[in-house]
C-alpha cells in the first residue's frame, strides 16, 4: 500500500493507493495536533511507503513520513493521474489558493499562490458564509441559485466582510450578497490563471471545488472546466502516487 | 550550537542617547537570530570569523570607531542607496557608514508617524532613528538620502526633523542632460563634506579614494566570482553578509578581509570543497536590496536543501559590479569618471532600464544557476513592476523562474517555504 496524506490547514485527507487504485480514502479536521491525527488514520493500513504533503509536511516528516512533497507538486500529481493531458490546475484550498501549469507530461513548468492574505481562499469563503449566518453548504447553494448580482470590490478579508455587513444593513437579499462574494473569488481566480497564462483544458481541485457555484462562475469564465470526483483528496492521492516511484 | 553573543556596550549606547532597555533586547534577539542562521551551517569557510566578529561587535566595535573619527574632526556621513559617491567622503578622510533598515522589530516605531503602506526598509529604517535604536543613526553627523523612489523621497522630509538629511538628485532617465544634472550634484555633494569637514577635497586625495573604494569592489567581484564553481565554495547566506557587512566596515580592512577569505575558498575550489554537496540546486536571487538584518529568503531556500549563488541588488552586484577608472590626477576628470560610473548602475527607479533585463541574465550564466528568484519588497513599485520585464525575459530563454513579493515579517514564512520548495521541485525535475 502507497500511502499519501495531505496536512492542510483546515483538515488532513489520507489517500491509500495498492498500486493500481484508490482503495481507500479519509478526511479528518486538522485539530490541534494535524501529525497525530495523521498517524491515527494511517494505522490501519500496512503501508509501503508513506509520504506527506500540505502545511504539516515537515512536521509529518519528523514522526511518520518517509518522504514529502510541496501541495503544488502533490496537486499536479493528482490531477494529471485523473486528467491525463490537463493543462492547468486551479487549487484552491483552506489557507492558499494557487494555479499551477502542466508540461505535456505532467510536470509543474510554473504556479503561482495568493500572497499572505486569505483572499480568494477557502477560508475567505468561511468567513464570508459566517457573517451571512450560512452553513458552507448552505452559501454555495444559495449563491448558485441567487437571482440577480451585486457587486463586491474588496478582496481583503477584513474589508469585504465590512462590505457585507453594510450591503446586509442596505436591506440587500443574502442569497445576492453570497453570489457576490463567489464572483469576487472566480474573479481572482481568473486574474492569476491570466497571469498565468493558463493552457486548456483547466482543472480545479481542492475542497472549494465542491461549491457548485464556484465551479459555475468559474465555467462561466474558462473554455472548459474538469472537477475530479473527489476533489478534497487529489493532494493526498498525488503523495501516494509519488510513493510509487520511492 | 555554538555559542554567540552580540557584545553590549552600555556607556557608549548611553552616551549615544538610546532606548537603551530595547535595544539591550533587540541585541540579544540579534544574537539568538544570527546563531540559528549562520553559525548552524555545516562547512563554512574559517575566514568568516572576520564576519561573525563584525557582527557580534556591531553595536559597538565600529561605533567606536566612528566616534572616533568624529572626535577628529572627521565627517561621519550615513547612507541607504548605492548612489553614494563615497569616493568624495573617503577623500575628505570621511567615513560612510549604511544605516539599519532590514528589521521589522523598528516597523511600528515607523507607522506611528508614517503610512503603513510603504516600503518596510523606509519604515525600518525612520523608525530606527524614530525609536532611537540604532547606534549608527545616532552617530552621523548627517545622513545621505536621495530620489530613487517616492517613499525615500518625501520620508527623508520628515526624518530630517529627526537627523539632519541631505538630498542628492537622482535623475530618472539617462540621456546627456541628465548626466550633466548628476554632475553638478556630485559638485554641490563635494562642498557639502568640504563644509562639514571644514577641508577642501585635493584631486590627490580623490584618486586616493577612487583606488579605495575599487579595491572593496574588485575583493567583491572576486568573491562572486568564486561562487560561480561547483560545489558552491560560500553558502549563499554568507555571501549576502559580506555584501551586507560592505555597507559598514572600513574598506580597506574589509577588502583585506574578503580577499583573504577568497584565498581560502581558491583552495577550498582546487580541492573540490563545497559549502553544499554538488549536486545542490543552484538559485541566484534578483531584485530588491536585503539590509542587514534581512536573511529571510537566503535562510528559506537554503534550509531546503539549495544554495544562492549571487544576488543582482544593490546590497549585491549593483553595488560593486562598475569600477571607477582610475589614473587621472586632474579633480573635472575625476568627478566625470566619478558620475560616469554612478550612471551605470541599472536601478529601477530609471525608465527605460532594459540594461538590468541584459545584466541579470549574464550573471545568471556567469554564476551557473538553475534558476532565478526574484524579490521584490511589499510596495516597491518600481521593482515590482519591473518584474514583469524579468519574467518575460525569463520565459524567453527558457530559465525556471519564481517572483517572491514580501516584507520583513515572519507572518507569510509558510506559504514561502511552499513556493520556495515547489521552485526547487520545478528546477529538480
Amino acid at each position: 500500500m502507497y500511502i499519501g496524506v495531505d496536512l492542510g490547514s483546515r483538515t488532513v485527507k489520507m489517500a491509500v493507493w495498492d498500486g493500481e487504485r484508490l482503495v481507500e480514502h479519509r478526511i479528518e479536521p486538522s485539530g490541534f495536533e494535524p501529525h497525530r491525527q495523521a498517524e491515527k488514520m494511517i494505522a490501519d493500513y500496512r503501508a509501503k511507503v508513506v509520504v506527506a504533503t500540505g502545511y504539516g509536511r515537515h512536521l509529518a516528516a519528523g514522526h511518520f513520513a518517509d518522504a514529502v512533497i510541496t501541495e503544488i507538486k502533490a496537486h499536479a500529481r493528482g490531477i494529471f493521474h485523473e486528467f491525463p493531458g490537463c493543462a492547468t490546475i486551479v487549487d484552491v484550498g483552506g489557507q492558499d489558493s494557487k494555479v499551477i501549469s502542466l508540461d505535456a507530461a505532467g510536470r509543474v513548468s510554473n504556479f503561482q499562490m495568493n500572497d499572505k492574505c486569505a483572499a480568494g481562499t477557502g477560508r475567505f469563503l468561511e468567513i464570508m458564509a459566517a457573517s451571512l449566518a450560512y452553513t458552507l453548504e448552505e452559501f454555495g447553494r444559495a449563491a448558485l441559485t441567487a437571482d440577480q448580482e451585486v457587486l463586491i470590490n474588496s478582496m481583503c478579508t477584513v474589508f469585504a466582510e465590512s462590505e457585507v455587513i453594510s450591503m446586509k444593513n442596505r436591506g440587500i437579499a443574502r442569497d445576492r450578497i453570497a453570489r457576490a462574494v463567489h464572483s469576487s473569488v472566480a474573479d481572482r481566480l481568473a486574474g492569476m490563471l491570466a497571469r498565468l497564462g493558463h493552457g486548456d483544458p483547466v482543472a480545479f481541485s481542492g475542497g472549494v471545488a465542491r461549491n457548485p457555484c464556484m465551479v459555475e462562475l468559474l465555467e462561466k469564465r474558462l473554455p472548459r472546466v474538469l472537477v475530479p470526483e473527489l476533489p478534497d483528496i487529489t493532494g493526498a492521492l498525488g503523495a501516494a502516487l509519488h510513493g510509487t516511484g520511492i | 550550537m555554538q555559542d554567540f553573543e552580540i557584545q553590549a556596550y552600555p556607556e557608549l549606547w548611553r552616551e549615544l542617547d538610546m532606548d537603551l532597555e530595547r535595544f539591550d533586547k533587540a541585541r540579544q534577539m540579534l544574537g539568538t537570530a544570527y546563531a540559528k542562521t549562520f553559525l548552524s551551517q555545516a562547512n563554512r569557510p574559517q575566514k568568516m570569523a572576520y564576519f561573525d566578529k563584525m557582527i557580534s561587535e556591531i553595536f559597538g566595535g565600529r561605533v567606536e570607531e566612528l566616534m572616533q573619527a568624529k572626535k577628529e574632526g572627521r565627517p561621519v556621513v550615513g547612507t541607504f542607496c548605492v548612489y553614494i559617491p563615497e569616493e568624495i567622503v573617503v577623500a575628505a578622510d570621511g567615513v560612510c557608514v549604511g544605516l539599519c533598515g532590514g528589521s521589522q522589530g523598528s516597523v511600528p516605531d515607523a507607522e506611528k508617524i508614517l503610512p503603513r503602506n510603504i516600503c518596510p526598509m523606509v519604515k525600518s529604517a525612520f523608525g530606527f532613528k524614530a525609536g532611537r535604536i540604532c547606534p549608527y543613526f545616532q552617530a552621523v553627523d548627517f545622513v545621505y538620502g536621495e530620489t530613487t523612489c517616492d517613499a525615500k523621497k518625501k520620508t527623508w522630509e520628515i526624518l530630517d526633523r529627526l537627523v539632519p538629511t541631505y538630498v542628492m538628485e537622482i535623475p530618472q532617465m539617462k540621456k546627456e542632460r541628465d548626466r550633466v544634472l548628476w554632475l553638478e550634484e556630485v559638485k554641490d555633494f563635494k562642498a557639502k563634506i568640504e563644509e562639514v569637514s571644514g577641508k577642501t577635497i585635493s584631486s590627490g586625495q580623490l584618486a586616493e579614494a577612487i583606488k579605495i573604494i575599487n579595491g572593496k569592489r574588485l575583493a567583491l567581484q572576486r568573491l562572486t566570482r568564486l561562487r560561480a564553481a561547483s560545489p558552491a565554495p560560500i553558502s549563499g547566506k554568507d555571501a549576502l553578509l559580506i555584501e551586507q557587512i560592505a555597507f559598514y566596515d572600513e574598506p580597506v580592512r574589509f577588502a583585506a578581509k574578503v580577499n583573504e577569505l577568497c584565498d581560502e575558498l581558491d583552495d577550498r575550489i582546487a580541492n573540490g570543497e563545497g559549502a553544499f554537496p554538488p549536486e545542490a540546486l543552484r538559485v541566484m536571487v534578483s531584485g530588491t536590496p536585503m539590509a542587514l538584518p534581512n536573511w529571510k529568503i537566503h535562510n528559506l531556500v537554503e534550509s531546503a536543501g539549495a544554495v544562492i549563488v549571487g544576488e543582482e541588488s544593490c546590497i549585491g552586484t549593483r553595488y560593486f559590479k562598475d569600477c571607477i577608472t582610475e589614473g587621472s590626477q586632474e579633480m573635472d576628470e575625476q568627478l566625470a569618471a566619478l558620475t560616469d560610473r554612478y550612471m551605470r548602475i541599472d536601478c529601477s527607479c530609471f525608465t527605460p532600464n532594459d540594461e538590468r533585463v541584459t545584466q541579470v541574465l549574464q550573471e545568471y550564466k556567469d554564476s551557473a544557476a538553475q534558476g532565478i528568484l526574484h524579490y521584490s519588497l511589499q510596495f516597491c513599485h518600481t521593482y515590482n513592476i519591473e518584474e514583469i520585464k524579468i519574467r518575460e525575459a525569463c520565459q524567453r530563454e527558457g530559465i525556471p523562474y519564481l517572483s517572491i513579493e514580501s516584507d520583513y515579517s515572519p507572518e507569510d514564512i509558510g506559504q514561502l517555504q511552499t513556493r520556495i520548495e515547489a521552485f526547487l521541485e520545478q528546477i529538480g525535475g
